[in-house]
């Protein structure tokens, strides 16, 4: 992989350029500012309206981004145009190709220790979790949105329906968890075809805004469908899981008691934390295993060029369907996790808003790469915890992240593609050339 | 012309709204024999194609594809994919469509798609590691490293499509192509864009896959050094109906087809035409 020479020095914008970008931005901050910083009204003591200006304020925060913009563009400058690869020497290359290959096994060895590690920590162990789910909602979406290129808007509908699967089958019929784990995944991945079938026909943003309607239309209908799902109020008193029916419990048939040791609530936490690992590294062994046969590589050329795929004789409606229930089969199992994990559910768990975290990992990571998805979810979940000592500019501080992020790594922390089969040697494919479909 | 032909064209009419791309079009297409269907820009030869291919539903009109078994499918009831999964029709583009981000091995694996989502018993023996599976995707793997070699890429086996020059994305489209295993490969306009050399290499590749695979070839061509070098019968078509048919000779001394392929200046078309054997 070596860039062009003259691609550093081709499109290096002058002085004047950056100037007038930095104007741009700084006019379009004074016109956004000058309401919301420059004039401040409140209610007086006899209601009527008082108002004072902080021109200073104001200034302020446009010198900050006529700055910030100068600062941004040339950073942008010094590591190269979007798109060129910098010239690294080799030992370096290899150093980070070393590296690259090294992080994976280092984080699984981590992620195993957790537990030891924070066994204290309770804090910890409970962001662990959460991210462990994030990571594998991530790469179950993975699936649809990273290898067959469909845009899904509304993937918080299957861990809503997993999550639900779960809490009305255990509590109304006092299924057991392990039972149901794969039932809420087979009743997810239904829904999934279901979705399907009305929205093969369209592509990218259509594509987007009905499965974005899909997921509102599962929160309304568990909001107002009031005798089956409790409407608002949710789903009480959901059942913990079990080791081979051994509850994790401080009585006397529980697992402590059985092993003699004294009972901790934090061994609740550790099981759970396996749990998810594993349904996490299952998502990852499946989605890697799945890569390698026809079936993914047919979702993968599906996202390179759909016609070519009809061309070759490829079913694209089944290839579709395959890829949207399976993505949604481990939406629903990891919902069925968080609806144990919590006790509590309620459709308040399942608005856009996760949808929108969930694409942003995988977006972030880079669509595809597994390493990658898991390395935003530890980035996006974790991080965002982080900056919980920032208070209220923790979301101006994260958006900002992303933002840089997305300048330097426009295809995501890991934008390269590793071939599926190969007859020499495994190299990788450089971003670029990669597709991202278009629906 | 009289024969075994495996595809014949009846009374094809193709309209867009007023616009008559093909119009009453019949010719054969011959087993193990390459047919050239050549015209001007915009005479409906791609249109042709789209029709057979199932990307585009005919106004009127039949096509049989006959199998060597001599089982007959009738083409314009089927669509979509179905063309290329059961009657075993594979084409390339005019505008080259691989797939670019994955490396050439894998676009050749993906052409055979159908084969090995049977052998991995649609995915389930496949996820679990079946012996038989294994067998299957060595199998193909061989078949993509035959056919990856037959066409001069075996070194380069392992990059993406996309960074491949122009004349070996042409060429392993081909491939991708032949690794449907067709009874019939349509060729859009394969020499576009080659250089002589490139050229030549690609009529020998056209010519073995004929004899050796035994596969028919229906090609679009408008370099007429390859059309006259390797076809068997010329289908010559403008403004939407056949014009001629016949051997290449036949064809290059027909003044129709001169004064249609380009215009009423005979002169300079004898010359094209000439410069062609």
């Amino acid at each position: 992989m070596s860039a062009p020479p003259a691609a550093q020095t081709s499109r290096a914008p002058g002085a004047a350029f950056i100037l007038k970008k930095a104007l741009i931005s700084a006019f379009v901050a004074l016109v956004l500012f000058s309401l919301m910083i420059g004039v401040r009204t409140e209610a007086g003591p006899q209601g009527q309206l008082i108002y004072w200006t902080r021109f200073g304020d104001l200034a302020a925060m446009v010198a900050a981004v006529f700055g910030g913009s100068i600062i941004v563009e040339l950073l942008r400058q010094w590591w190269g145009p979007v798109g060129t690869v910098r010239i690294v020497p080799p030992s370096v290359q290899t150093t980070l190709a070393v590296a690259r290959r090294g992080i994976a096994p280092v984080l699984l060895v981590f992620t195993f220790l957790v537990p030891v590690l924070f066994y204290d920590e309770r804090y910890i162990l409970d962001l662990a979790i959460l991210v462990l789910t994030y990571v594998m909602l991530g790469w179950g979406l993975n699936v649809v949105v990273g290898l067959a290129g469909l845009l899904d808007l509304g993937y918080v509908a299957f861990y809503a329906v997993g999550a639900y699967s779960y809490a009305l089958l255990a509590t109304n019929f006092g299924l057991s968890f392990w039972i149901c784990l794969p039932l809420a995944g087979i009743l997810a991945a239904f829904w999934g075809v279901l979705l399907g079938f009305p929205v093969l026909r369209l592509r990218g943003d259509y594509l987007a805004i009905v499965t974005l309607a899909f997921g509102e239309i599962i929160r309304l209908v568990l909001i107002n469908w009031q005798t089956l799902t409790g409407g608002p109020n949710g789903v009480t008193g959901i059942p913990r899981p079990t080791l081979f029916g051994i509850p994790l419990t401080p009585a006397d048939d529980g697992l402590a008691a059985l092993l003699g040791i004294e009972f901790s609530p934090t061994h609740r936490i550790v099981f759970l934390f396996y749990i998810i690992l594993a349904l996490a590294l299952l998502t990852n062994w499946v989605t890697i295993r799945l890569r390698r046969l026809p079936l993914g590589r047919a979702w993968e050329a599906l996202r390179e060029d759909e016609v070519a795929c009809r061309a070759l004789g490829i079913n694209t409606t089944t290839t579709k369907l395959t890829a949207f229930a399976t993505g949604a089969m481990f939406g629903g199992i990891a919902g069925a996790f968080f609806a144990t994990r919590q006790g509590f559910i309620s459709p308040e768990s399942f608005t856009f808003h996760e949808s929108a975290l969930v694409l942003a990992i995988v977006v972030l990571g880079g669509m595809g790469s597994q390493l990658g998805v898991a390395l935003a979810a530890l980035a996006m979940i974790g991080g965002f915890e982080l900056f919980r000592g920032l208070d209220q500019y923790r979301m101006l501080v994260f958006g900002m992240a992303m933002v840089l992020l997305m300048i330097w790594r426009p295809r995501g922390l890991i934008g390269h593609r590793a071939p599926t089969v190969f007859l020499k040697s495994n190299q990788a494919i450089s971003s670029d050339l990669v597709k991202e479909g278009h629906g | 012309m009289s024969g075994d032909p495996i595809l014949s064209v009846d009374r094809l009419s193709m309209r867009f709204g007023g616009i008559v791309a093909v119009n009453d079009l019949s010719f054969d297409a011959e087993r193990r024999k390459i047919t050239a269907l050549i015209g001007p820009n915009g005479a409906g030869k791609t249109t042709v194609f789209n029709c057979i291919t199932g990307f585009y539903k005919p106004t009127s009109g039949a096509m049989r594809l006959t199998h060597d078994d001599g089982h007959a499918i009738q083409l314009q009831r089927l669509n979509d994919f179905r063309i290329a999964k059961l009657a075993r029709v594979a084409r390339t583009f005019q505008n080259i469509r691989l797939f670019p981000g994955m490396t050439a091995l894998e676009n050749l694996m993906v052409a055979q798609h159908n084969a090995l989502m049977r052998a991995s018993g649609l995915t389930f023996l496949g996820l679990i590691g079946a012996p038989s599976w294994r067998n299957a995707e060595q199998a193909a793997i061989d078949l993509s490293r035959t056919w990856l070699d037959r066409i001069g890429l075996l070194d380069r086996a392992d990059d993406a499509a996309g960074n491949l020059p122009y004349g070996d994305q042409r060429r392993l489209e081909i491939a991708r192509a032949m690794c449907t295993q067709p009874a019939l490969l349509c060729l859009d306009e394969p020499a576009a864009g080659l250089n002589a050399r490139e050229s030549a290499a690609l009529s020998e590749l056209l010519l073995s896959i004929r004899s050796e695979e035994g596969t028919s070839i229906l090609l679009i061509e408008h370099d007429m050094s390859v059309v006259m070098e390797i076809s068997d019968h010329v289908v010559v078509m403008d403004y939407g109906v056949k014009i001629a048919e016949g051997t290449p000779r036949h064809i290059r001394d027909d003044p129709k087809v001169i004064a249609a392929y380009l215009g009423a200046d005979e002169e300079e078309a004898i010359a094209v035409m000439e410069s062609g054997t």
